[in-house]
């Protein structure tokens, strides 16, 4: 059974014709948007974290249908407008939070939204640590990504 | 200067904006999707199958079984080629079976136009087994009578046995001992959890090449198995290795490879893609070997270590695959720890009917290490001494020789990492400031390793380097090792730039490794590219310079030898470490010129193929604080720091980044990591990722990291292995906290609280 859905994704709106069975995870990657891995299938990694309306789900065990009316964001979208990389971006590079780089757009998500929760709040590293218990990584042993996520919240918005 | 400096990794940006194409995100049109039919028992010969259930699903092109598949048998291991027949790895798996060896091994596969119609219809292959015995445990295995899990082999599940006595006889070294110490440990079975799961795909182009693209640490030794198992030439595989997420090992194995090839070769050169499920991943590919091991220690009343023993038994599950290379490395690796003392070693491998084991970080050194760091641990105790003093007593100093490879260490940088990590630690202050008594209780704990820099003599240690002078003046480099997520095309660069004296943004490292294209190198894995990468690089870095210095002395009508490059300039020598020198020609005009001058010149490149006769031990040490909950019989980590003798860093945002990492997989391996099997069924318990517990961000403390630089002058910048190494030593330093904080030895992983349970149990604590 196919099903239309119509949402925005990373700003623009798209009417999708979709097999009803289909997680938003796998109609995300059919439109191009391979930046979201799938790690587990199964809501177990995070690392195919996204936003809907600005929460993160795991769009592997999210359906596609539930996105209709809804507006989805993927790390391909959180560029700035003139192409640099977003804070959170910019703070997993400068920090080495990057390794493999497969938990990477997953987690970029997660610390989107909890810095964007958070902002001028303050907040321990244990806070984002919990606030980033979702996700996995393998690599990095979630120092650097800690620390990424502290120099967001340090850094005054442009 | 770019060594020694930390450098953006050149993957960052692709890999935080969800622009680095991993196998999966590349595809192609027509993909077909390929599903296994595992056997649900352990130990088992397949009677009978029915395909014709699944065959009859819409959507199914074919069904294969062990009857399909080539007769032979290949080995899987990642290992180099040896030319010594002796040294190959066991050849003991063929694409499919029907004598079903672990809880998963695969006896059919479907291919069909979509995964979930492949996976659908592969539960509706019918099969039909006749139950076998299961061989959970190791020692039974290996007893007289047992039933053979190949028994085409021979007349037991024994793969390999060595012993060796370095550095004299252990029974004069117990002899002169004051003190002896006894253990038994256990370690458990641990899985990678690499967050890219296990997949590949592959498609021919013509009728005789078979190309495939896979999340493979080790291409060109994928490309040889792959055609071994097939029985082709070598040259009609084509490999090719986009960015890969993560592998620790498990892909330093060819798991998948061999069959998409086979795949597509029996579907005409259609597109087949084979893309593991996470549970498949980690029930079905390959593990950390659970080792057992009885140990003895002894020393002497003024702090002289006279000998360690060790007896290994290593559990390989139902296929070799690195087979007894894994207890064998372990031991070797650890030799150059304590040189003054005796290492007595012996070790066995035996299948069971135990999920697969393999390489993973540390290839059973860390397993050796737990051994070794509790048997010492529990002699300093022995004899009273403070556990960092005992072992700054005895550990290598630079000059020893090694008295089991016999080769000096010229460089041997563990006295002042103990030195080191004991200042910044504050280990006595802390020490003396536990609290050992009451329901939570601390305690310190210290350990230290040594580790290899590459695997010569055992296998070659080639490396391949290419570099390229642009039509722009920069540099792409192509080198056969590869980036798995550790950061190593970035190094390469910097290592590039040292040699070149350009600026380090002047390189474009390929990251995709392509066996038509890409020079030969045997892979990512024993912490071996950087050290053995180095020489090659180097020696390629030289040689360019020296093609671009020629050209730019022709050009400007002056002697090379009186050139330099610096940043993107050609320079006078003499000027070149000046605070600006004038630039005599720009490497960009340079490059037009040599490309497009009609009558001299051409594009300027160089390649080296460099082989290592060397493996550089390098060392380093855990120091940790921890809690424990007595009641709960729970325990957590306070603190936790990493002292590494790497050689000369590269880089050092990259190098405490692989320290983190390393260490906190160290942790999930110490304190919880487990695959769980059923001993009498041999059915794997937990094969997934909420019930097999990886550390989560709350979980880990912040790891601290330190170095000691020494200059190792067999590496190309004086550099070292680091990559696995920091995995080696948490286990054992976790332990002699535990044993600091409650006076209880628990000597089997992980230290859990289901383990400390019964120890604490049984040492009356509860």
């Amino acid at each position: 059974m196919r099903q239309t859905v119509t949402c925005t994704v990373n700003g623009k709106t798209l009417t999708l014709d979709v097999d009803v069975r289909a997680s938003l995870l796998e109609m995300l990657r059919a439109e191009g948007l391979t930046g979201t891995k799938q790690g587990c299938g199964v809501g177990e990694c995070g690392a195919c974290t996204v936003l809907v309306d600005d929460m993160p789900v795991d769009s592997c065990l999210y359906l596609s249908v539930w996105a209709d009316g809804r507006a989805v964001r993927t790390v391909e979208g959180e560029l700035r407008p003139d192409g640099g990389l977003s804070p959170v971006q910019q703070a997993y590079v400068d920090a080495g939070a990057v390794q493999c780089g497969f938990c990477t757009p997953g987690l970029i998500m997660s610390s989107t939204a909890f810095v964007e929760r958070h902002a001028g709040k303050r907040v321990s590293r244990e806070d984002i640590r919990r606030g980033h218990a979702g996700n996995l990584c393998r690599c990095t042993g979630y120092g650097a990504i800690v620390d990424a996520v502290e120099r967001c919240l340090k850094t005054k918005p442009e | 200067m770019a060594i020694g400096v930390t450098q953006q990794r050149l993957d960052a940006v692709a890999k935080v904006t969800g622009r680095a194409r991993y196998t999966d995100d590349l595809g192609m049109p027509g993909m077909r999707h390929a599903a296994y039919v595992r056997s649900p028992r352990a130990h088992a010969l397949v009677r009978s199958i029915d395909t014709a259930e699944a065959l009859a699903l819409p959507g199914v092109e074919a069904v294969f079984t062990a009857a399909d598949v080539p007769r032979r048998r290949f080995a899987t291991a990642g290992h180099p080629y040896s030319l010594d027949p002796a040294g190959a790895d066991v050849a003991d798996r063929r694409l499919l079976t029907d004598h079903a060896r672990y809880h998963g091994d695969e006896v059919a596969i479907v291919v069909a136009r979509d995964l979930l119609t492949a996976r659908k219809a592969a539960r509706l292959v019918r099969v039909e087994y006749e139950e076998l015995p299961v061989l959970a445990d190791a020692e039974a295995a290996l007893a007289e009578g047992a039933p053979l899990i190949h028994a085409w082999r021979g007349p037991s599940n024994l793969i390999g046995e060595h012993a060796f006595e370095a550095g004299g006889s252990m029974a004069e070294a117990l002899e002169r001992a004051d003190v002896t110490v006894e253990a038994f440990l256990t370690t458990s079975v641990q899985q990678h959890c690499h967050m890219e799961p296990f997949t590949a795909y592959a498609y021919m182009e013509d009728d005789a090449h078979i190309v495939i693209v896979s999340s493979t640490q080790i291409p060109h030794i994928c490309r040889r198995i792959a055609a071994q198992a097939l029985g082709l030439d070598w040259a009609c595989i084509r490999v090719i290795k986009p960015y890969v997420g993560g592998g620790f090992g498990a892909k330093q194995d060819v798991v998948l490879e061999p069959m998409v090839a086979f795949l597509t070769w029996k579907l005409g050169g259609a597109p087949v893609s084979l893309e593991l499920s996470r549970e498949e991943c980690m029930a079905c590919t390959r593990t950390r070997h659970g080792f057992r091991m009885h140990g003895k220690a002894a020393a002497r009343k003024d702090g002289t270590l006279t000998g360690v023993s060790l007896d290994v038994l290593s559990n390989t599950g139902g296929y070799a695959s690195h087979g007894h290379s894994i207890a064998a490395a372990g031991g070797g690796k650890l030799a150059a720890l304590y040189p003054r003392a005796v290492f007595s070693y012996h070790a066995r491998t035996a299948y069971t009917n135990y999920p697969v084991a393999g390489a993973l970080r540390g290839y059973g050194a860390p397993q050796v290490a737990h051994a070794v760091e509790c048997l010492v641990e529990d002699a300093a105790r022995a004899l009273g001494m403070d556990s960092v003093e005992f072992r700054l007593r005895n550990v290598a100093r630079p000059g020893e020789v090694n008295p089991y490879t016999k080769k000096v260490l010229d460089t041997a940088g563990i006295v002042e990492c103990l030195e080191k990590g004991r200042d910044m630690f504050r280990w006595s202050e802390r020490r003396a400031a536990c609290l050992r008594t009451g329901d939570l209780r601390r305690g310190v704990g210290v350990a230290c390793f040594s580790y290899g820099s590459s695997t010569y003599p055992a296998s070659v240690e080639h490396a391949g380097a290419r570099m390229i002078l642009n039509q722009d003046g920069s540099v792409t480099m192509m080198a056969g090792a590869t980036e798995i997520g550790q950061g190593a095309d970035t190094a390469f660069a910097q290592m590039a730039a040292e040699t070149l004296g350009l600026d380090f943004s002047c390189f474009r490292v390929v990251s995709t490794q392509d066996t038509d294209v890409t020079p030969f190198d045997t892979g990512a894995y024993a912490s071996r590219q950087c050290y053995v990468a180095s020489n090659a690089i180097r020696r390629c870095a030289e040689q360019l310079r020296g093609r671009i210095l020629a050209a730019a002395g022709r050009m400007l009508g002056q002697p090379a030898e009186s050139l330099a490059l610096r940043g993107r300039e050609v320079v006078r020598a003499a000027e070149r470490e000046a605070a600006s020198p004038r630039a005599l020609l720009s490497l960009r005009d340079l490059a037009l010129e040599s490309y497009y001058n009609k009558e001299e010149g051409g594009q300027i490149t160089a390649e080296v193929a460099h082989k290592t006769r060397a493996n550089a031990p390098c060392f380093g040490c855990t120091f940790t604080e921890i809690e424990v909950d007595v009641p709960l019989c729970r325990m957590r980590v306070v603190d936790l720091l990493n002292v590494h003798d790497s050689g000369r860093i590269i880089s050092p945002g990259m190098a405490v980044g692989q320290v983190q990492g390393g260490v906190a997989m160290g942790i999930g391996w110490a304190l919880y990591e487990e695959l769980l099997v059923d001993d009498r069924s041999g059915r794997i318990l937990n094969n997934n990722l909420l019930d097999y517990k990886v550390p989560t961000p709350p979980d880990v403390p912040d790891i601290g990291a330190a170095f000691v630089e020494t200059h190792e002058p067999s590496g190309g910048y004086g550099n070292k292995a680091l990559g696995e190494p920091p995995i080696v030593s948490p286990a054992p330093a976790l332990r002699n906290a535990l044993l600091d904080a409650t006076g209880v030895a628990v000597d089997e992983l992980p230290l859990s609280p289901k383990t400390l349970y019964r120890h604490f149990a049984a040492a009356g604590l509860l």
